[in-house]
């Protein structure tokens, strides 16, 4: 049965992306930390053919789903190739039909700027008074903020439950409550990105510099200390979007509309449009990412390529 | 204006010398009198710290610290690492608050100022440029913060850095800059807001002894020609003696001694001046009617005791290879050669160790034996 076949293969598809978009945000934060540094061949480096065979094996793995999925989205009605499933999508007859996905995206986006408001506003500006007032508080909130990696979801929302009675009753149950958890989900992520900018500046000897020649605190931070965490606190905050867009998890077991948990609900009526929409997310998400390593390398490339001195 | 359309008047106007290297291996500081920061001059401040305590978790690294500094003055903190010479620095600058004591400057107590209030200028042993600007930006950032127009804080900023010999330079980014010109921008950025003081924080200690050398003197030099009272923390005797009025020696929180390079040299007040200042070796003699004969010479003693047992202070300098067989007998340890002068560590076979400084080409191998004896100056004893 075609219908059965494809919501199996939809499934796969769609779990898969959401895979893809976590393993994604970790190589995001780990390059953040080497971002600048060029890869060099060196003669401890494997033969090419044994270089080929990983990647080739690694390329496969990755391509494989995507391709899958592409490949799904273009079944036409008698066995051939088209794309009426994509025309489908912008179709205003379906408008009815896709309602909840452009609900739940909204939702998302309004949930990736909160999320991101409490990156920028609450743990950048915690991490940078640690380093400077409270070096010896580094390696417990760093405990902290890590701690979320090894907890999964479902059991978050556990905990969680209680805690989001009390936030309906006081706040609403408004789909951008979820920041407050989400705030919580992308600590990991967000905290290694702004990490490694923190150790790789002085904070210290610019922050007394600055305030030597007479800048204020919002100066320090704004002046002094942002230009120089703007890598750090881009990555963190592009990871985290990428991270609100794939959550499914804990907005459905807490009954809040986003993106995954509608094309959840699309997905049972017409398959194909969800894993567009997951193809679409996906390469969202790659882009994302993509801007993370160029935004800030251009700028530190323009500061350290050595000139000819003017004699 | 990039540095490709730079003429040759440029270059001579930025007082570069045609040479290719950067101005800290190579060129002159234009010394003009029409320096707008010269012109205008900076009204150096008084400093005084009094009964200054400073405990990190109980443990106390400054043990109620005076001192006086007159306006215009230029006095190093000189001693090992962990004698509180950073910390009365940081202190005076406000990054640190002490458990006791006052800090004024220029009369006025400043212990509830914070740093950014207290109108000084400051450079750090770390480089501390702020990378995302240029030179000039970076120059110019003090004079942003007390809303100087741009267009006038820019020509002073320019002025600043002419100063230290890096006009041409003011596009550049802190990376790319050397070490030496780093520091440079840093002196410029600290001096162009025209501080009450400038507080120097070991900013040679990381450069390489030919450019910490040059940039010691220029530092010295643009502080006489601006009269800025000048508070430079050292771990190197020698930075200090070069460039100071007046060197106020610091071990275990306290000052040891006070004085100008010259006092501190010729009359060290305890065991710890002389050695950290000079190399000196310490002897026991018996002083005998207003002198003490050390190797079989008779000296007049600086300072007169009363007759018995005392420690002579003997300067590498002033003890050399006897000839004809007389003086004390004594082993080479080691020789170094300094380029003009050699300096030796013996032993004598009383077991006391003595630097000598003598001629290069009078080389001394480990185990030599040789006489050594005193030059017949005055010495300094406790």
């Amino acid at each position: 049965m075609a219908v059965v076949n494809g919501s199996g293969v939809n499934q796969s598809g769609v779990s898969r992306a959401g895979a893809n978009l976590s393993g994604a945000n970790l190589s995001g934060a780990n390059r953040s930390g080497v971002s600048g540094s060029g890869v060099s061949r060196s003669g401890i480096a494997p033969r090419p053919v044994t270089t080929w065979v990983i990647l080739g094996v690694v390329g496969l793995v990755f391509l494989i789903p995507i391709v899958s999925m592409i490949e799904f989205t273009l079944r036409g009605a008698d066995g051939g190739y088209d794309f009426r499933h994509w025309a489908a999508l912008v179709d205003p007859a379906n408008a009815g039909k896709y309602a909840p996905i452009w609900r739940g995206l909204q939702g998302s986006l309004v949930l990736s700027i909160t999320t991101v408001a409490i990156v920028l506003f609450l743990l950048a500006p915690t991490m940078i008074l640690v380093t400077l007032r409270f070096p010896a508080l580094r390696r417990p909130l760093e405990f902290l903020c890590l701690l979320p990696l090894s907890i999964p979801a479902i059991v978050l929302v556990v905990g969680l439950s209680p805690i989001y009675l009390t936030i309906g009753r006081s706040v609403g149950t408004g789909v951008w409550t979820l920041a407050f958890a989400y705030g919580v989900t992308v600590l990991p992520y967000a905290y290694r990105a702004i990490q490694a900018n923190l150790d790789a500046i002085d904070v210290r000897t610019l922050t007394e510099a600055a305030r030597s020649l007479g800048a204020g605190w919002g100066s320090v931070l704004l002046k002094v200390l942002a230009p120089n965490l703007r890598v750090g606190l881009l990555s963190a905050s592009l990871i985290s979007v990428a991270v609100v867009l794939g959550e499914f998890t804990i907005a459905s077991l807490l009954n809040r509309q986003n993106l995954q948990t509608a094309l959840f609900i699309v997905n049972k009526q017409d398959p194909y449009v969800a894993v567009i929409l997951a193809l679409l997310a996906l390469l969202f998400a790659f882009l994302l990412l993509l801007a993370i390593g160029r935004v800030g390398t251009a700028a530190a490339l323009r500061r350290t390529t050595p000139k000819k001195d003017p004699t | 204006m990039t540095n490709a359309d730079m003429t040759d008047a440029d270059m001579t106007d930025a007082g570069i010398t045609r040479t290719n290297s950067a101005p800290e291996s190579g060129a002159t500081m234009r010394t003009t009198g029409s320096n707008p920061l010269v012109a205008s001059g900076v009204d150096g401040a008084s400093v005084s710290f009094r009964g200054v305590v400073k405990e990190y978790g109980g443990h106390r690294v400054l043990h109620e610290l005076d001192l006086d500094i007159a306006a215009g003055e230029f006095v190093s903190l000189l001693g090992p690492s962990g004698c509180g010479k950073t910390t009365a620095l940081r202190v005076l600058a406000g990054l640190e608050s002490p458990e006791g004591g006052v800090v004024r400057i220029g009369g006025t107590d400043v212990s509830n100022v914070p740093t950014n209030k207290r109108d000084l200028g400051m450079v750090f042993q770390a480089y501390s440029l702020f990378p995302h600007l240029t030179a000039l930006e970076n120059t110019m950032f003090g004079l942003g913060m007390r809303k100087v127009k741009k267009a006038e804080a820019r020509e002073r900023a320019l002025a600043a850095l002419e100063l230290v010999g890096l006009q041409a330079f003011g596009d550049r980014y802190p990376a790319q800059l050397s070490g030496g010109q780093q520091q440079r921008v840093a002196l410029a950025r600290a001096l162009v807001t025209e501080p009450r003081v400038l507080l120097l924080d070991e900013p040679l200690s990381a450069l390489d002894a030919k450019v910490r050398v040059q940039l010691r003197d220029e530092i010295r030099r643009i502080q006489l020609r601006l009269a800025i009272t000048t508070v430079f923390v050292t771990h190197d005797q020698e930075e200090a003696l070069a460039v100071s009025d007046r060197i106020a020696v610091m071990n275990a929180g306290r000052i040891e001694q006070i004085g100008s390079p010259e006092d501190l040299y010729r009359d060290p007040a305890t065991t710890f001046v002389a050695d950290f200042v000079g190399l000196s070796s310490v002897v026991p003699a018996t002083a005998a009617r207003g002198a003490v004969t050390i190797f079989g010479s008779s000296l007049p003693m600086r300072s007169p005791r009363a007759d018995g047992e005392v420690e002579v202070l003997l300067r590498p300098e002033n003890v050399r290879i006897a000839t004809d067989g007389r003086g004390e007998r004594a082993t080479v340890l080691e020789s170094t050669f300094l380029g003009s002068l050699r300096r030796t560590r013996l032993r004598t076979d009383d077991g006391l160790t003595i630097r000598m400084q003598h001629a290069a080409d009078e080389r001394l191998a480990f185990g030599d034996v040789i006489q050594i004896e005193v030059a017949a100056d005055a010495v300094a004893v406790r």
